[in-house]
């Protein structure tokens, strides 16, 4: 639950409201890509992310 | 009193660093514990050391401070991804599992890691994020000497910021400018070392090595530098640039660069990790640099014009290319100019410890002018003579004890001047990058053949990188064109004309090997090829134990100064106790060790010829 309430209050400080349909969508894409086994191991450039 | 805790995790050189009520108490890198370079694992072993130098339990801190904010990065990649779509989605592929796996739910993530260290209800005590280049700025502000300050920070990146110029003043920080992904020095410059085969995050020194090598008159070197500048980078009159996409792969890729879009423009292929180096890459990387010092010095005119302070403070991984540092000081835009010896990442750690003490907790901020408040970065562990004696006990080494520090001293000195070389270790390990003569490798600068040796029989690395000298402070205007004091080996300065010896006029005709080798002083161990050296000055007041050593070394030879490099091998973090030094000496052609107040000498050792027994598997840098 921190989880979702530390997101809210993020999109809300940030007045990122309109990112949440992009954000929805990618992170339900993301979470396929997690359930379906991808790694999650960094590769070795630049740490961006 | 407020014991403050800061981390730096999860990207690259995790670190932990502690405040008690402002003082710096403890801080370390946690490669050193757990013997993998660059780490970017949950810093415990890190934590644990601060935490016990400070005599301070985890259920004790005021406060936990993590050296980014991992939402703003998130939005950051996020909208990367729309923007480039559908360019990302082999990064985003990458990314995401990641993130939705770990880095999204960093607050439980950091409260268990820490609960695992001593078991204590972590959510009793606050946990805060500091932004990335808000911690760089503290870190390199707080400990300077100064009351008010311009505030340089450049790196690859944090969450969107790249570069930002902010001021201090008592114990506050402002932000003034910022420059924002994808826009960034740090990875202009981690590309050209990509390009040119070296790793990113631990290449970029070599990068910087590499550069005097090029031919700064060839034709070539100038097209270089024109090709970057008109189809890579555009770099405006306030430092600010903006990068062309087309030609990089960062933002979207897994790679740093669009290299076949590169090797069409500069004329060859991407180098291979450990591929001979040719003429043409010399120059390239020579082209880089300048750029690179270009763009750092507009940075600080545009610092100085919108602040109009008198000095300068910088972190970020940028402020530990030490060439363009030495270039700023020479152009004196500020009277005098403080460099966080941990400039990367693991100064972060500090950093957010110090933006909860003065920021979030408002506390007062006392300068300790004239002395920065880094504790000549001497702020990690140390280790008794019972264990050294213990760790040389566990391998039958064979040592001797010299009670007399001095006599110790003028060993030493003799066993330089004779041409060997010494590993060094003594007191608290440094924080940062940088050795600074707690965790050294010591050789005499006036050896002609010392350099390769070093590199090759010693260090284990590529046989053109150079070494710095470390020079007693008093001694260092003979031997440097330096105004000040470097005491944290972050810049360089040229060797005086004095020590130089004329160079043959086809000196920049030479192959690369030819020149390296050609003698260019009578320090050639420490000069580089461009007359430049990387200057470490070192004082009686900052580390009594290494200005005596020197010292000696001076009274035998008349020459104040030292080869000084880490105590490591290529791949390998510096040394961090008794036994890891041991275990170095083993592995190398080391010819003696000194711990404390213990000598010994190789050919004395059990095993001493059988150096594939001692060694350890590690990923070259």
């Amino acid at each position: 639950m921190d989880f979702l309430k530390d997101l809210w209050l993020f999109m809300k400080e940030r007045k990122k409201i309109w990112l949440a349909p992009v954000l929805i969508i990618i992170l339900l894409l993301g979470l396929v890509l997690v359930l379906s086994g991808g790694s999650a191991l960094a590769p070795f450039i630049y740490t961006l992310f | 009193m407020y014991n403050i805790l800061g981390i730096a995790a999860y990207y690259h050189d995790a670190a932990a660093a502690l405040l008690v009520d402002g003082a710096i108490v403890a801080a370390a890198q946690e490669e050193r514990f757990t013997r993998r370079k660059h780490t970017a694992d949950f810093p415990a072993n890190a934590i644990a050391y601060c935490l016990e130098q400070a005599g301070c339990r985890l259920d004790e801190l005021s406060a936990i401070v993590f050296y980014d904010k991992p939402w703003l990065k998130f939005e950051r990649l996020l909208e990367t991804y729309y923007a480039f779509a559908p360019r990302g989605l082999r990064q985003f592929m990458v990314a995401m599992p990641v993130w939705l796996k770990e880095k999204m739910f960093l607050k439980r993530l950091l409260r268990e890691s820490l609960a695992q260290i001593a078991p204590c209800d972590t959510r009793k005590i606050p946990l805060l994020f500091s932004a990335h280049h808000v911690a760089h700025a503290a870190s390199a502000f707080y400990p300077s000497p100064f009351h008010e300050a311009a505030i340089l920070t450049i790196d690859g990146v944090g969450e969107w910021a790249t570069a930002t110029i902010s001021q201090g003043h008592g114990n506050q920080i402002t932000l003034r400018r910022e420059l924002r992904f994808p826009h960034s020095v740090g990875l202009l410059y981690s590309a050209f070392a990509a390009y040119l085969g070296f790793r990113v995050n631990s290449g970029e020194y070599k990068l910087m090595g590499l550069a005097p090598y090029g031919n700064p008159h060839a034709e070539q070197t100038r097209r270089f530098e024109h090709l970057i500048k008109t189809h890579l980078v555009s770099i405006k009159d306030d430092g600010s640039l903006w990068m062309n996409q087309d030609y990089f792969a960062y933002a979207t890729g897994l790679h740093m660069t669009q290299a076949h879009k590169w090797a069409r423009l500069f004329g060859f292929p991407a180098v291979k990790p450990d591929e001979p180096l040719a003429q043409q890459h010399c120059n390239l990387a020579y082209a880089i640099q300048k750029i690179t010092g270009e763009i750092v010095l507009k940075m600080a005119r545009e610092a100085k014009a919108i602040t109009g302070c008198d000095y300068l403070c910088m972190a970020g991984g940028v402020a530990l290319n030490c060439v363009a540092n030495g270039q700023l000081i020479q152009e004196r835009i500020f009277k005098d100019v403080f460099i966080q010896p941990a400039a990367g990442d693991a100064g972060g750690a500090l950093g957010a410890a110090q933006v909860a003490h003065y920021l979030y907790f408002d506390q007062a901020r006392n300068v300790a002018a004239p002395q920065d408040a880094m504790q000549g970065a001497y702020l990690g562990p140390e280790f008794s003579d019972k264990e050294a004696i213990l760790a040389f006990k566990k391998h039958k080494a064979v040592y001797q004890h010299i009670p007399a520090f001095d006599d110790l001293c003028r060993r030493v000195a003799d066993l330089l001047a004779d041409g060997h070389v010494v590993g060094w270790f003594q007191g608290r390990m440094e924080f940062g990058p940088r050795a600074l003569g707690n965790r050294s490798i010591l050789a005499d600068a006036r050896n002609t053949a010392m350099q390769k040796k070093l590199n090759l029989k010693i260090k284990y690395r590529e046989g053109f990188r150079p070494f710095a000298p470390s020079v007693l402070l008093e001694d260092a205007p003979a031997f440097f064109d330096l105004a000040g004091a470097s005491p944290y080996m972050l810049l360089t300065a040229d060797v005086t004309r004095a020590h130089r010896n004329p160079l043959p006029d086809n000196y920049h005709d030479l192959d690369l090997w030819d020149k390296l080798y050609f003698t260019r002083s009578d320090i050639p161990a420490v000069t580089h090829l461009d007359f430049s050296a990387r200057v470490h000055t070192v004082t009686q007041a900052t580390n009594p134990k290494y200005w005596r050593l020197i010292n000696a070394f001076k009274q035998k030879t008349g020459y104040g100064l030292v080869v000084n490099t880490s105590f490591n091998v290529r791949g390998e973090p510096i040394v961090c106790t008794p036994e890891d030094a041991y275990k170095c000496f083993m592995r190398t052609e080391l010819d003696a060790l000194v711990i404390n107040n213990f000598l010994l000498r190789k050919t004395d050792q059990p095993d001493c010829d059988n150096r594939a027994k001692w060694d350890i598997p590690t990923e070259l840098d």
